[in-house]
């Protein structure tokens, strides 16, 4: 039943069901119709943020645009297609990693880009995307739940990029690749007993983990777990970030008017803290807007993985939806002061070229799972 | 494939994905609440806190140091001036390379061991980043011009400006006015630190000191928005502050400097006081030194050059200088015995020359070998007549002669503005034995009664005694401040005469002595002549200074033997030769009719009071009467061109 199905040829998707003209863009218009508006508050967030300069607004939108093309694009592509392509570009990703390890260049102590004439480029933003299709694909081929065999190679496949990607170092996006890997597998209905035993050896392992930090990711945790600890250095992000959203209140202090953005006491305020700049100019209220356009997106983003017809397509578009949210849960978090500060931005709101792209080229895939459903007939 | 897919179900797998992704959309809801929590606790619970952190961070509130009243004296003639002063600042977060600027800077100008180190305390004190921190002040032009010159190789050192205290007849108002020198710690506790918080110097002597409440003024605020690199985006409020009031002394520069004249070169003081106010017309102590070296902070050289000077510079001679005041007191003396009854005006004694307690007792000397003869009161005075003071005492006792000297101000501070002023000694039964000294004997009361022994007087005491003595017993306590400037209008005639100043609560106030009331109000006068015969009789001590005058010259000489203030200097012949002179004394008020000028003399080693001490003491009358006439002549102009 499955083979009939998959080799079914798409084309009569007259037979499938009556169509409108917007289908044939094969973009979900529900979840643009989020997409956009988020993209339009981000926009007015950032306006404000960047101290009303009009040149960060528009390099911000022209991103943004590209990120659309990106994500039509990838809608028009079936999802087997990036099935069978997922090894491929997991080989390659783990090479361009590699080499950025090697001849890579950045800033700050960290090696992150690759530098091509004219174009530069974070390799683990593509990881973003390949590794959760490469977990996806593997799995999506075998019996789920999956077996403790295949839930140990989905792991190795997690382990490498994120090892590399935290060799670089980038905490944050590592993190942000782990989640979308074990999503993948989560998703696949691994065995609850699995999941409470992984969860108390991550506990057991944290000092671990402690041990092989970089001394500025401990300084970010001990900051995190004391800011007075260092008011003027480490802890001034915090202290100011906490002091600039509670300081908005319930309604704000308008926007363009929050003194804790405009005077510069709030740093990174159009990167990772712009939430702390929305939470002091549009209050508590402006927040909570934000954040039901974040659930409505994810959950549009699992309602298109439930409805999907195949295991890989499920996957694939929850993986995206579900780390999606963690970009929001940890950056709010990091900002409010509840997790400890790794660089992660606020999705489409963020000032920053290559995760608005990777974003949207990830809600590329969800729409491709969902506009290729139809050609499957029950 | 199909391999695999043959075992895989679909309908199994789709429904095990569901129920993941309700369990997973039902974890996102939760921790979505968890971040609404987290900003209900920030935005609602702690909203007021962390609205308060905000509002400190971009409002602040700088004190603005007030300008400091300047003084004048009567003329208006500007005595304490406020002058631009530079300093010289870092910006930590611009400098880059900390130590290497200080370095650099150090090659421009010189930078002593102290102010790095407090350099450094006060880096540490910052209360956020972004704030300057001064490294030295005082600035000269050329030291300013360059660093300027250097401000492309120095990012985050800047030039600043404050207002600093310039007196401008230096050393010779020191005495008289004191200075202002940056404030210290000790001070910052006497004092009410808001109100300073933007001060940085305070009077540390004379009326800079007592006045301090006066020309501080109070503090202002700018209550500024800055960013967080500190720059001021915009003043929010600000209460401006209230300039220190501006002060008028009874002093007159110009007679100062004629006296300061008369002594130059020797070691003396001279004060002047109008009998009229208690105004203090003048007040010299010679040698001075340039108080604008210390407004700013001396360096331990010039300090020590000041110090080690054996004419002692640093002595206020006026105030705190305490001689044996010698024959100036006889009359004060004589008025205490003849009013108390103890003997009639007209007693008179025979003077061999010396005077015993017992018959063959110790010889107690006249200063004249050989006696004046028959000596009554006039004489006693007008020839400065021992052995009848000797007399007199021994009948009065010493507890009449130390009362009515006490009235005369002695042993006491009794002037109202000068912090520094000494008490002086005034000799009595309950003192000596106070001190120590054991019981008194009659030989004290006789040293006592010829101004020698135990008693001690500052010339500030001995003008105030001739200034009582010129007003018939009237105490006008003797004082330096005559008034304050209305809206600060900087005219001295904008000065609303009789503008009360509380001064009540100030430091060092002084209680106003009760008139000396007399029984025989006639004795002021028999007093008093005798003191013009001084001048004027044919016989009088300081009968040289006695001519050519319009006017009558009430004085009293006076030579102290010298205990010397200080006699352990470095071996020198001609030096201590000249240091056990004694010490030369006058006191005199003038017109003695109608007083206008108390004047006190004394010149350290000068010899005798007739012959060194007078003189002076004419000259000042002179230059006193010189410039009322000359003032007098300029109103006179001053109203023909009015009616003209």
């Amino acid at each position: 039943m499955a083979d009939f199905q998959r080799t079914m040829p798409d084309a009569q998707p007259h037979l499938a069901r009556r169509r409108g003209l917007w289908s044939y863009t094969r973009l979900d218009a529900w979840l643009l119709l989020f997409i956009l508006v988020l993209c339009g508050y981000g926009l007015l967030v950032l306006y404000s943020a960047s101290g009303g300069d009009m040149g960060y607004v528009v390099r911000q939108a022209v991103r943004m645009g590209a990120g659309l093309v990106v994500m039509t694009v990838f809608a028009q592509l079936r999802p087997q297609l990036f099935a069978r392509w997922a090894p491929a570009m997991y080989v390659i990703s783990l090479g361009l990693l590699l080499a950025v390890l090697l001849v890579g260049v950045g800033a700050k102590g960290a090696q992150r880009w690759i530098a091509l004439p004219g174009f530069r480029f974070q390799p683990a933003e593509i990881v973003k995307l390949v590794l959760p299709l490469m977990v996806a694909c593997y799995l999506a081929n075998r019996p789920l739940p999956p077996s403790f065999r295949h839930i140990v190679i989905s792991l190795v496949l997690i382990f490498v990029p994120v090892v590399l990607i935290m060799k670089q170092p980038d905490l944050g996006t590592s993190l942000l690749i782990a989640a979308s890997g074990v999503f993948v597998l989560l998703l696949s209905g691994i065995y609850w007993r699995y999941i409470f035993g992984a969860l108390a050896v991550a506990a057991a392992g944290l000092p671990g983990l402690w041990m092989v930090m970089k001394d500025y990711q401990k300084q970010r945790v001990l900051t995190f777990l004391d800011p007075e600890s260092d008011p003027l250095g480490a802890g001034w992000n915090i202290i100011q970030s906490k002091a600039a959203i509670g300081s908005g209140g319930i309604e704000g202090k308008g926007w363009m008017l929050g003194t804790q953005s405009q005077l510069d006491f709030l740093p990174e305020s159009h990167t990772d803290f712009i939430i702390a700049v929305m939470g002091e100019e549009l209050g508590m209220i402006g927040i909570l807007m934000l954040l039901g356009i974040y659930l409505m997106i994810i959950a549009r983003g699992l309602v298109i993985a439930s409805k999907a017809q195949d295991s890989f397509g499920r996957l694939v578009a929850g993986s995206v939806t579900l780390t999606f949210f963690v970009y929001v849960f940890v950056n709010i978090g990091m900002v409010s002061g509840i997790l400890p500060v790794v660089g992660v931005p606020l999705p489409l709101v963020s000032y920053g070229g290559t995760s608005i792209v990777t974003l949207m080229a990830g809600f590329g895939l969800l729409m491709s799972v969902q506009a290729h459903r139809q050609m499957i007939s029950h | 494939m199909s391999a695999f897919d043959s075992l895989k179900d679909h309908t199994k797998e789709g429904r095990v994905f569901l129920s993941r992704a309700l369990i997973a959309f039902v974890i996102v809801v939760l921790l979505m609440g968890v971040l609404i929590g987290r900003l209900y606790y920030l935005q609602v619970i702690q909203h007021d806190q962390l609205a308060a952190v905000s509002d400190d961070n971009r409002i602040q509130l700088q004190p603005v140091a007030p300008t400091r009243g300047l003084i004048y004296d009567r003329n208006g003639t500007l005595l304490a001036d406020n002058r631009p002063s530079y300093s010289v600042t870092l910006l930590k977060e611009k400098v880059g390379d900390l130590e290497a600027t200080l370095t650099e800077l150090q090659k421009l100008i010189p930078i002593s061991e102290r102010e790095l180190e407090s350099f450094h305390r006060r880096l540490k004190q910052r209360r956020r980043p972004y704030e300057t921190v001064p490294l030295r002040f005082r600035l000269t032009d050329d030291e300013i011009a360059r660093i300027a010159v250097n401000y492309q190789r120095l990012p985050g050192v800047q030039v600043e400006a404050d207002l600093i205290r310039y007196y401008p007849f230096g050393a010779s108002l020191v005495h008289a006015l004191g200075y202002v020198g940056r404030i210290n710690e000790k001070e910052l506790k006497r004092v009410d630190p808001k109100n300073y918080s933007a001060t940085h110097y305070i009077g540390k002597l004379g009326i800079e000191r007592f006045y301090e409440p006066l020309l501080h003024g109070e503090v202002g605020y700018h209550k500024v928005e800055t960013n967080a690199r500190g720059r001021v985006m915009r003043v929010l409020e600000q209460t401006d502050p209230v300039p220190g009031k501006d002060i008028v002394l009874y002093l007159d520069i110009r007679l100062q400097q004629a006296a300061e004249k008369l002594v130059e070169g020797r070691r003396a003081a001279i004060v002047a006081i109008d009998p009229k106010t208690g105004g203090i017309l003048a007040l010299v102590s010679n040698p001075g030194y340039d108080p604008n070296l210390f407004v700013t902070g001396i360096s331990t050289k010039d300090y020590k050059a000041l110090r080690e000077s054996p004419d002692l510079p640093l002595f206020n001679r006026a105030l705190r200088g305490q001689y044996p005041p010698g024959s100036t007191i006889k009359p004060m003396v004589a008025m205490g015995v003849i009013d108390s009854g103890v003997v009639s005006p007209t007693h008179t004694i025979f003077d061999p020359g010396f005077y015993t307690l017992t018959s063959g007792g110790r010889r107690y000397r006249d200063w004249k070998h050989g006696g004046h003869g028959t000596v009554g009161l006039d004489m006693a005075i007008y020839q400065s007549c021992d052995v009848w003071f000797y007399d007199v005492a021994n009948r009065a006792g010493v507890d009449i002669i130390s009362d009515y000297l006490g009235r005369f101000g002695f042993g006491q501070v009794t002037s109202l503005d000068l912090p520094e002023a000494l008490p002086g000694i005034l000799p009595s039964k309950a003192w000596k034995k106070k001190t120590g000294r054991g019981s008194w004997f009659a030989g004290d009361t006789l040293n006592l009664s010829i101004g020698q022994g135990w008693m001690l007087a500052t010339p500030l005491q001995l003008a105030t005694a001739a200034e009582v003595m010129a007003n018939r017993g009237e105490w006008k306590q003797p004082r330096m401040l005559k008034g304050v400037m209305k809206h600060n209008k900087h005219k001295a005639d904008k000065l609303t005469e009789g503008s009360v100043v509380d001064i009540s609560g100030l430091e060092g106030t002084k209680a106003v002595l009760p008139d000396i009331k007399l029984k025989n109000n006639q004795y002021w006068k028999r007093i008093i002549d005798a003191m013009i015969a001084v001048v004027h009789g044919p016989r009088g001590t300081a009968r040289k200074i006695g001519h050519g005058l319009d006017f009558q010259i009430a004085g009293k000489t006076g030579t102290a033997q010298v205990v010397g203030i200080k006699q352990d200097e470095v071996y020198d012949a001609d030096s201590m030769a000249e240091r056990h002179r004694d010490h030369a004394l006058f006191i005199a008020f003038a017109p003695a009719d109608n007083p206008e000028i108390a004047v006190s003399v004394i010149v350290e080693n000068g010899g005798g009071g007739s012959s060194t001490a007078a003189p002076i003491a004419r000259d000042v009358i002179d230059a006193f009467m010189q410039l009322k006439r000359q003032d007098s002549e300029v109103d006179e102009l001053a109203g023909v061109a009015k009616d003209g």
